[in-house]
């Protein structure tokens, strides 16, 4: 594992392009719907489209962050660990953008309506929930937290799991009848909690090196 | 509907010319070609003299766009997706069509869709339309009342309720391919519902027939009741003495019920019901008891606990 992580490293894209790539993958969702708002290409209910996508997006994103360490664990590579905080942040984002397309489109910012709504649907309750999980995540995905937070920091970004499973759940709430979609993502995060568990952590000082110097 | 006209239901003159350019757009779509039933369907749209002799039971707000009213639909049977039905919904044969009548009644049999729209004048019914999932439309329907169809199929005392049925063919209808609702598609409406003169059976919208996403060739249209109770592409008729189980019903219960009137104050278990995003607008407007419809239909459910029977 160790000669083929060396071997990526040495024939592999370059660390900063690796970076790059990710980024430019990561806003394509975005750009794919604004090109569909500027294009007249969204349904007759472009709001709902948005959210949808928003929505989406965040669910897909976040399981293909809880995939990275699987990925590493499986095949040695270090990229997975590298993309990992850029990944998570641009869950931050997609959820942020779904969240405000909430409070402004469909709520118009009535603050009343948002209180009866986190209090009285599920669905929301849960995506509230979610979301301010994923806050101090995002706030503390920088090293100075990292290193402030010393072990606590570990733990505290362990909550992605559970933040992944809330939204999982949020959306399974939120269909009417067809709920392929939604028992799918469920089925991956399980799957992922099931390597998680079940992989061997490799050695676990190697794992801590990389995140020292990935993170 | 309602007496009184606020301002703003008043079309402008720009909307309504749009709209009479459309019927006369529909119109030239009937070509010498069309006999029966459709035919007649022509000759109802040709002695509609312009907006004016519209039924009164229509409202004047502004319509849903053609583009809209077509390509945003929920219609499983052709896939759960807001644009499938638009896509997949090329492959329904509607000619020829027939419709069976069963159960508590005189004339029961298999009528040709001809035979069924024969005796009767098609008129435009501009309704409301509003999903039970918060958004809304309004669409120019051209049809008939429901209770007209009804008188001439003589049903006895027994029957209290009317079950329809959509074809179930999932050759045609990719979406039936998958169990997403317990199929075919079953509605009902309590009998005093299906003879209310706001309920009718739909053959076409904006003064042309019927699009396929949009139930053709026969549809019910129940104006104040979330839309998922406007059955479409109705192969079956059944007078029952027994209230229907709705696939909705069958499907999650303590969600759908057997009435599904539009009521702002009776919330969905999962999501409010209070406001709705007119399809084409930004801000949402308050949902109106009944839809809107409370004048006409208020007095069905006298004495009813709405929150028991939503």
């Amino acid at each position: 594992m160790v000669a083929a992580a060396e071997a990526s490293a040495r024939g592999g894209i370059p660390a900063v392009w690796q970076r790059v790539i990710t980024f430019l993958l990561c806003l394509l969702p975005l750009a794919w719907l604004v090109l569909r708002a500027l294009t007249d290409q969204l349904s007759a209910n472009p709001i709902e489209d948005i959210t949808d996508a928003t929505g989406t997006w965040t669910l897909r994103l976040v399981l293909i962050t809880l995939a990275m360490t699987p990925l590493r664990r499986l095949t040695g590579w270090k990229w997975p660990l590298r993309l990992r905080r850029m990944l998570g942040l641009f869950v931050f984002f997609y959820a942020s953008l779904h969240l405000m397309t909430y409070l402004w489109f469909d709520q118009f910012f009535l603050w009343s309506e948002i209180l009866a709504d986190i209090v009285e649907r599920p669905f929301i309750t849960l995506g509230m929930t979610a979301y301010a999980l994923l806050l101090p995540l995002a706030l503390t995905s920088n090293q100075a937290s990292q290193r402030w937070l010393r072990r606590g920091w570990k733990r505290l970004h362990r909550l992605v799991y559970p933040i992944a499973l809330l939204g999982v759940i949020h959306y399974y709430w939120l269909v009417k009848a067809d709920v392929r979609e939604p028992l799918l993502y469920g089925a991956v995060w399980l799957v992922l909690m099931g390597l998680r568990l079940h992989l061997p952590a490799s050695t676990s000082r190697m794992n801590r090196q990389d995140e020292k110097k990935s993170l | 509907m309602p007496n009184r006209i606020l301002p703003s239901e008043i079309t402008p003159e720009s909307v309504y010319r749009q709209r009479r350019r459309l019927m006369q757009a529909g119109l030239a779509v009937f070509g010498a070609g069309l006999t029966g039933a459709w035919a007649r369907l022509a000759e109802a749209k040709v002695s509609l003299p312009g907006d004016i002799a519209r039924s009164r039971f229509s409202t004047d707000e502004d319509l849903t766009p053609y583009d809209d009213v077509t390509t945003y639909n929920n219609f499983y049977e052709f896939g759960t997706g807001k644009g499938d039905p638009a896509e997949n919904a090329h492959r329904l044969q509607t000619d020829p069509w027939s419709v069976t009548v069963e159960g508590e009644c005189a004339r029961p049999g298999t009528y040709a869709l001809e035979d069924i729209l024969k005796p009767h004048a098609l008129e435009e019914r501009i309704y409301r339309l509003r999903c039970v999932e918060g958004w809304s439309m309004v669409i120019p329907w051209v049809g008939f009342p429901l209770g007209d169809l009804i008188k001439r199929l003589e049903p006895t005392n027994n029957a209290k309720y009317v079950e329809f049925q959509t074809l179930h063919d999932p050759e045609q209808m990719p979406g039936q391919r998958r169990r997403i609702l317990d199929w075919p598609y079953v509605e009902g409406l309590r009998m005093d519902e299906a003879m209310h003169p706001l309920t009718i059976l739909a053959v076409g919208l904006y003064g042309k027939v019927m699009p396929n996403q949009n139930g053709a060739p026969i549809r019910l249209v129940v104006p104040w009741k979330y839309g998922y109770k406007s059955i479409k592409s109705i192969v079956k008729i059944r007078f029952k003495e027994q209230q229907p189980v709705s696939s909705w019903m069958k499907a999650a219960s303590k969600e759908y019920g057997f009435y599904s009137n539009v009521n702002p104050n009776v919330d969905h278990p999962r999501w409010s019901q209070a406001r709705e995003r007119r399809i084409g607008e930004f801000l949402k407007r308050p949902t109106l008891m009944f839809n809107g419809y409370e004048e006409e239909v208020a007095g069905l459910y006298r004495g009813m606990d709405l929150r028991e029977h939503f």
